[in-house]
């Protein structure tokens, strides 16, 4: 079946995800957004039904969910790779008390770093916590293996982790719809306290009754049809799962394959029997040797990581090289100029970033859009280490540094980066009697994944008006003095902000507050752009230095200089495009009054 | 029959836009398709790029080196960032337009102006279109993307009218007559 209709959908892997969340009659879903998950609960919000809601962080975000599968209700929880560290605390403990309905959490990895600071393989965890783990192939798999995940969850009275990786996640394909299920409970109360508190006499109790647990889904995996012997020549055989199994079956696809669909725990007896039938055995796996040590550890001989790397994704043409097979040789690339991400025109990152560059500071940086104030020419961006680690970095510089430190470090953080994890290191600065500045980057919405609102933003993931925490507010109650908001749009104005709270005695925090360029309100604003004049232009390049994607540098021979009026050692003039939303900054940098408003507005 | 094309250009050009009609079509017509995305951080004005496979049974989402058999480029510089993907018998369809990457922008690089020139002296056949000014013409420059697809549909194992069908059946009706003009002057181009 290859085209679209009632039954069958083409669909993401995100897409299927919700598909599947829905079709098993999911109660409550909260997650955090993070490339590559954030689709799943987008798509699942637009069913009827499950309650879906951004929760602050992923800790918060799996905390609802267990309280919602305590309830009796089906609870999910969605979160990239690293999100899934933020939440490892309930996690591992989760595991402990088990669910009551079930509970699943989505974890998305990243190798190859397309939009994540590492690629950390999250099968770890499922081994670390005493939790079964799923990992579908394509968007059809996808579907199964969530509800499917549901049912494990309640037989065996665990959380159940479904890995993705970006490319099943972004990844399209044809998936059956299939039945939605009534859950088995109905939410109530019940009280269940010998399963439910974890202190440590109930906590023994309950790590006995995960051993046992263990035992019975090794037993299952056994015999578990997901965990599938696809027999063909015996020469070579390929234990894989996930993107691996396709990559791999594209370039062998004459071989025996033992697909595994849940990649912990393992099925021993299955694996020994699979690698007793073929010549040579090799696993197929993205980033650790996470099935290779267990399999080794079996006894069995087997070829992995020697010769498939540990580091980033794979593809059909690696596996096929590191397996001593030519790939198609395709054309020698040309050398090009690179195309990296920047900050879009009239982003209100942009103005903020231009002046921490000119004062020269540390910038202890987080993670959103404003990550890309790294790049040049802005170039104001020191350290990036994970959410929220802005705040605390910057503290633990200033307590290193002392008072040669004084003035020259601030934290930059954007809304929701701040509510995800910022608010406790501002609070440790304010108790420990801290002296840094942080700056926290108010655009009203959670930008880089693509427009999730976050506490701030005044509206929830379903839709509806929500109360908009005030953060001028939260930081004063927090104990934190001087308060600043300013416009970054206005280059001088939020300059003077910042040298002000660079030299305040004690914690000082200013929000530039300006909404996000992409916007649909903004967006929708009447926008008078802006136009350069080439015979003012002097060809100083100082609004080039603001790097925005709207202007450019245009070269001119001596003759076209002479003919602008220029002078012999003018080698050209900055130029606008129509990408230009009329945000000003160029203007205000400007000291020649080149940049000047068009007659009309966009 | 297998195939495999690489969608490129930049953040925000249209190409997932691109990529689904051309996926859909290719459905419609019996192939089993599967297509790989970038999203995230990829995006925001960077290089971005879309696999889309289709056969009788695809197992792999990616394509593999010198294994596209077409490129659909929204962007003239991009087109040769994926050369390695390009076999001799590679039919690439280029827009003309261009945007400056920041290095070039910036000044400190120049913008390879002859690229589709160098493409073509490796012997491989590109048609080049000017999607840009074609779909500022029809009114709408963001239509300049299925100007392109218009022109990839005469080189693909599907139908003119399946192509139609699929922007019917998928386009929202504001943006309908738009892209269906801007299709029809893509596969006038590629006459």
């Amino acid at each position: 079946m290859t085209q679209e209709s009632a039954d069958h959908l083409w669909l993401s892997g995100n897409e299927a995800l919700a598909l599947g969340a829905f079709e098993a009659g999911v109660k409550v879903a909260s997650g955090y957004p993070g490339t590559p998950s954030t689709e799943i609960l987008e798509n699942l919000t637009k069913y009827q039904g499950p309650y879906t809601e951004w929760a602050p962080n992923e800790k918060t975000g799996l905390e609802t969910a267990i309280g919602a599968a305590f309830a009796g209700g089906r609870a999910l929880a969605t979160m990239k790779h690293v999100g899934l560290n933020v939440a490892a605390d309930p996690l591992f403990t989760l595991s402990y008390t088990g669910v009551r309905a079930g509970l699943v959490i989505i974890n998305a990895d990243d190798p190859g770093m397309h939009s994540s600071q590492n690629e950390q393989d999250n099968r770890n965890y499922a081994y670390a916590a005493k939790i079964p783990m799923l990992e579908p192939s394509d968007p059809a798999e996808a579907r199964d293996f969530v509800k499917l995940a549901f049912e494990l969850s309640e037989e065996f009275d665990t959380p159940v982790l479904v890995r993705t990786t970006t490319r099943l996640a972004h990844v399209k394909g044809m998936v059956k719809r299939g039945e939605v299920v009534t859950p088995p409970l109905t939410p109530n109360i019940e009280k269940m306290a010998a399963k439910f508190v974890m202190l440590p006499a109930n906590a023994r109790v309950r790590r006995e009754v995960m051993a046992k647990r263990q035992d019975r889904l090794r037993n299952l995996a056994e015999d578990f049809a997901p965990n599938r012997t696809e027999w063909g020549t015996k020469k070579r055989g390929f234990i894989t799962s996930g993107v691996s199994y396709l990559y791999t079956k594209e370039v062998f696809p004459e071989a025996s394959f033992l697909k595994l669909g849940l990649v912990y725990p393992l099925p021993e007896k299955l694996i020994k029997d699979f690698a007793a039938e073929v010549d040579e055995l090799f696993i197929i796996e993205e980033l650790d040797p996470f099935l290779e040590t267990r399999i080794k550890a079996m006894g069995i001989k087997c070829t992995g990581k020697e010769k498939i790397p540990a580091i980033g994704e794979l593809s059909p043409d690696i596996i096929r090289q590191a397996l001593g097979e030519q790939a198609k040789p395709g054309f020698e690339p040309l050398s090009l100029p690179m195309r990296p991400p920047n900050m879009c025109p009239g982003c209100p990152h942009r103005g903020l970033f231009y002046n921490l560059n000119r004062l020269k500071v540390f910038v202890s940086g987080d993670i959103g859009c404003y990550t890309l104030g790294f790049l040049p020419p802005l170039s104001a961006m020191d350290s990036c280490v994970c959410m929220g680690a802005s705040i605390g970095i910057a503290h633990g510089m200033d307590k290193a540094l002392g008072d040669s430190g004084r003035g020259r470090v601030v934290s930059v953080i954007g809304d929701s980066t701040f509510f995800h994890s910022g608010i406790t290191g501002l609070t440790n600065i304010v108790y420990n009697k801290g002296n840094s500045t942080v700056i926290i980057l108010d655009n009203r919405i959670t930008g880089m994944t693509g427009h999730q609102p976050n506490p701030a933003s005044g509206r929830t993931l379903q839709g509806e008006t929500a109360h908009e925490v005030d953060i001028a507010g939260l930081c004063r109650a927090l104990g934190v003095e001087h308060v600043q908001v300013v416009n970054p749009q206005h280059l001088k104005e939020t300059k003077e902000a910042l040298v002000e709270a660079l030299e305040f005695d004690g914690p000082s925090v200013v929000i530039t507050r300006y909404p996000c360029a992409l916007l649909p309100a903004e967006k929708k604003r009447l926008k008078i752009p802006f136009t350069i004049e080439p015979t003012k232009c002097t060809g100083c390049t100082s609004c080039l230095r603001l790097g925005c994607p709207a202007i450019s540098w245009q070269a001119v021979s001596p003759a076209e200089g002479a003919a602008l009026g220029f002078k012999e050692k003018q080698k050209g003039y900055a130029r606008i495009s129509e990408m230009c939303n009329g945000c000003g900054l160029c203007a205000q940098v400007c000291k020649f009054d080149a940049i000047v408003k068009e007659d009309k507005a966009i | 029959m297998k195939g495999g094309i690489i969608f490129c250009g930049v953040g925000g050009q249209g190409i997932l836009l691109a990529s689904e009609i051309t996926a859909f079509a290719l459905m419609a017509t019996g192939f089993t398709v599967k297509k790989s995305e970038v999203h995230g951080m990829a995006q925001r004005g960077g290089s971005v790029v879309a696999h889309l496979r289709y056969g009788q049974e695809v197992y792999a989402p990616l394509i593999g080196q010198g294994a596209a058999d077409f490129i659909l480029s929204l962007e003239k510089m991009e087109t040769a960032r994926y050369l390695n993907f390009m076999h001799e018998q590679t039919q690439i369809v280029a827009s003309t337009h261009q945007i400056a990457p920041p290095a070039v922008a910036m000044g400190q690089a120049a913008y390879p102006v002859d690229i589709l020139e160098q493409i073509r002296d490796k012997g491989l056949a590109l048609l080049s279109i000017d999607s840009f000014a074609i779909a500022r013409e029809l009114g709408e420059v963001r239509a300049a993307n299925v100007v392109l697809v218009g022109a990839l549909s005469t080189f693909l194992p599907v139908t003119e009218e399946t192509f139609i069908e699929v922007m019917k059946s998928k386009l929202p009706a504001r943006i309908l007559d738009l892209n269906l003009r801007a299709f029809a002057a893509g596969r006038q181009e590629a006459a």
